[in-house]
């Protein structure tokens, strides 16, 4: 029991982590502007195929032998996967949301689920992801850091397995989400972040550049997204195509994280992302594998009946 | 101008009436339609099938196609989605004016399809949805492939006859009839057959994490674990599975839903080893099939996959009905299909039943490396019905 307890912690907080990378996106934008980014699941599947794209490019180029690709491939690809997502976050909000900045928020809303087919679409393209699933080459040897308790032959107490890939993830998501909190708390660009969000008129006259502080949220939030992309391939190598129904679910669940830890609130994303996790293995592992989905959007409506501003939130109800 | 515009409409009704008039020698294409997933998560299939359709109509064409007539595809996609499937048809029956109908792989996409093909009196053809409900109470629809309760059969029957054994796990996906219909029949059979299902998980499409699912079948300790579903998500199953230490030994095992070159790719060294049931093998038995890998290699270039073999049996028996039919109209055509009988496609003898599913065996195959190190499907046995 002790090891089944612990095991399912270590799957949730690994995939925990990867919302929470996720969430982080939702939430700053919608600190900022007050809407949500329906594209922004589509750049974090950006950010997976690209790495793959890249990985598989060096592999092919490289190692055409069909030998293991080495770790530093990796280091190739994430910054590019964050330069395709950095960019394609820039354009995005510079074409599609800038031009409705004085317009009602359900007119940006609206165009959020357009980027967000239209990504989609274009990334099926053959000639940039295509139709067909893809296997992400492995970058780390698939080992176990370390093993905890169980008894030996006996398949039914086997030990506590964590995995090399788990363990890298989760401190890449933690160190991302660290430098991301001093950024945003602790420099003068935080500063006026925090500030635009708070009042984009008063920032205005304070002398803050808040076209500029917008795109950069934009930027930013696209970059975690593609580091979130990037492990999520290294975790689950089989790539679905970009249109499939499963990145729409996953982006739904991280935004539902946001959500549920308060959403504007960077600190609340990354609680409720993890959240979201342990949510969902404790009840695929101990009650209804097919009900973990139920528990999660539960979480969602007991949250937003008791706590409407999330976990960490303000609590002041908002004007509508 | 304008005297000028109404002769030219003139002479041009008149050319038009002239050509309904030489109707009896005419020589303009028959029309087909063929509505699949082009693109979409379940492309692959969409495309596969529409090449063996392709293969299958060069063949006819080049043999002078229905008396003189040559037989035209013309070919929609639905992206995998229901609702693009009911608008692809309706535009094949009411503006292309198309004499049948061919589609889908999904059965929830035949369905929708075949609502309307019924609703206008068009025969409508399934190469490959296996679901029961799809030619239920529709006498325009039939199939050239076998049924769910019948594949669930087949892997039963080959795990406790030709692997005999005795403990299986099933994980399926609950948001997909033909994955929750393959493992009702499967669970069935199995225990009527003396086997035990020691656990029984779900997952909804879209998941990607099986960890969970994985542990708790680990814990049972079965030998053989069920996966019915699609070949990504059975791709991601044997890969999560051997991590967590499920041995290679006990083998996964699926329906002709795995059946994509991508299955031996995303699965890798995990998915080798593992079992599905197909309706055929390109290294079956067979002088049909041997002609049909080589033909279809030469104009493709790559090994037809199940579904490219049962869209050129959909055009071939299709073209056998033409053949065969009184006329054209719907209802003689469709009288037509439904009397086939033993016709010899590659995927085995086709017979049509009462209820417009096609009789015929299965066979199972198994992920193995090949000489040059590739991981395909290798013929194991055929179940006969």
């Amino acid at each position: 029991m002790f090891e089944s307890i612990l095991q399912t912690l270590v799957d949730a907080l690994a995939v925990g982590s990867l919302y929470a990378l996720i969430a982080l996106g939702y939430t700053m934008v919608y600190g900022i502007l007050k809407f949500i980014n329906f594209a922004h699941s589509d750049v974090f599947v950006i950010g997976a195929w690209t790495s793959l794209s890249v990985v598989a490019f060096l592999a092919g180029w490289a190692w055409p032998e069909g030998n293991p690709v080495p770790w530093w491939a990796g280091v190739v690809a994430l910054p590019c996967a964050m330069l395709a997502c950095a960019m394609t976050g820039f354009v995005i909000e510079r074409l599609a949301y800038k031009p409705l900045r004085g317009a009602p928020r359900l007119n940006v809303l609206i165009t959020a689920i357009g980027v967000s087919l239209f990504l989609q679409n274009l990334g099926q393209l053959e000639f940039l992801f295509g139709t067909k699933p893809q296997r992400m080459p492995g970058l780390l040897p698939d080992v176990h850091v370390a093993k905890i308790g169980g008894i030996p032959g006996d398949l039914t107490r086997p030990p506590v397995n964590i995995h090399l890939v788990d363990v890298v993830g989760a401190l890449t998501a933690v160190v991302l989400m660290i430098a991301l909190d001093f950024l945003v708390f602790r420099t003068k660009f935080g500063r006026a972040m925090r500030a635009v969000s708070f009042s984009p008129s008063n920032a205005s006259l304070m002398g803050i550049n808040v076209d500029r502080v917008i795109s950069y949220t934009f930027v930013m939030g696209a970059v975690l997204a593609a580091a979130a992309g990037f492990l999520f391939g290294q975790k689950y190598p089989g790539l679905n195509q970009p249109a499939a129904a499963i990145w729409v679910l996953l982006g739904l669940k991280a935004f539902v994280a946001a959500v549920v830890g308060g959403i504007g609130n960077i600190r609340g994303a990354m609680l409720g992302g993890i959240l979201i996790g342990l949510l969902e293995f404790f009840s695929a592992r101990y009650v209804s594998s097919g009900l973990k989905d139920l528990f999660v959007f539960a979480l969602l409506i007991v949250v937003l009946l008791v706590r409407p501003g999330g976990i960490l939130g303000s609590s002041a109800t908002e004007k509508v | 101008m304008k005297g000028w515009m109404r002769a030219a409409c003139a002479v041009s009704f008149l050319a038009a009436g002239l050509a309904s008039v030489a109707h009896a020698q005419d020589s303009s294409p028959i029309k087909v339609g063929h509505y699949a997933s082009m693109t979409g998560k379940e492309a692959t299939f969409g495309q596969s099938t529409d090449q063996g359709i392709r293969l299958a109509l060069k063949e006819i064409n080049a043999a002078g196609g229905l008396n003189g007539r040559p037989i035209e595809v013309i070919t929609y996609d639905t992206k995998g989605e229901s609702k693009e499937a009911g608008t692809a048809v309706t535009r094949l029956v009411t503006s292309d004016k198309v004499v049948a109908v061919l589609g889908e792989v999904a059965s929830s996409l035949s369905l929708a399809g075949g609502a309307v093909c019924q609703q206008y009196g068009v025969p409508m053809v399934s190469p490959s949805s296996t679901n029961p409900r799809v030619t239920q109470g529709r006498s325009m629809v039939s199939r050239v492939c076998f049924i769910d309760p019948f594949q669930g059969f087949v892997v039963a029957k080959f795990v406790r006859e030709n692997l005999k054994l005795d403990r299986a796990a099933v994980l399926y996906d609950q948001g997909q009839a033909y994955s929750k219909g393959l493992r009702d029949e499967f669970k069935k059979h199995f225990t009527a057959m003396g086997g035990t299902i020691v656990a029984d998980e779900a997952f909804t499409g879209g998941d990607q994490d099986f960890s969970a699912q994985l542990a708790n079948i680990r814990s049972k300790s079965p030998q053989a674990i069920f996966v019915p579903g699609y070949y990504t998500d059975a791709g991601n199953v044997a890969l999560q599975a051997r991590r967590l230490g499920i041995s290679k030994d006990i083998p996964l095992l699926g329906g002709d839903g795995w059946d994509s070159e991508q299955l031996g790719k995303i699965g890798g060294d995990a998915i080798e080893g593992s079992y599905y049931s197909n309706h055929y093998a390109p290294d079956q038995e067979g002088a049909l099939v041997r002609a049909f890998v080589e033909k279809y290699k030469a104009e493709f270039g790559q090994t037809p996959d199940g579904l490219a073999a049962l869209g050129y049996d959909a055009m071939q028996v299709l073209f056998d009905s033409m053949k065969r039919a009184k006329s054209l109209d719907g209802k003689d055509l469709a009288a037509a299909i439904a009397q086939t009988a033993g016709y010899k496609g590659v995927t085995g003898a086709i017979t049509i039943d009462k209820n417009r599913d096609a009789s015929k065996p299965a066979v199972m195959v198994q992920m193995r490396r090949n000489e040059a190190g590739d991981l395909g499907p290798a013929y194991v046995a055929t179940i006969e019905p």
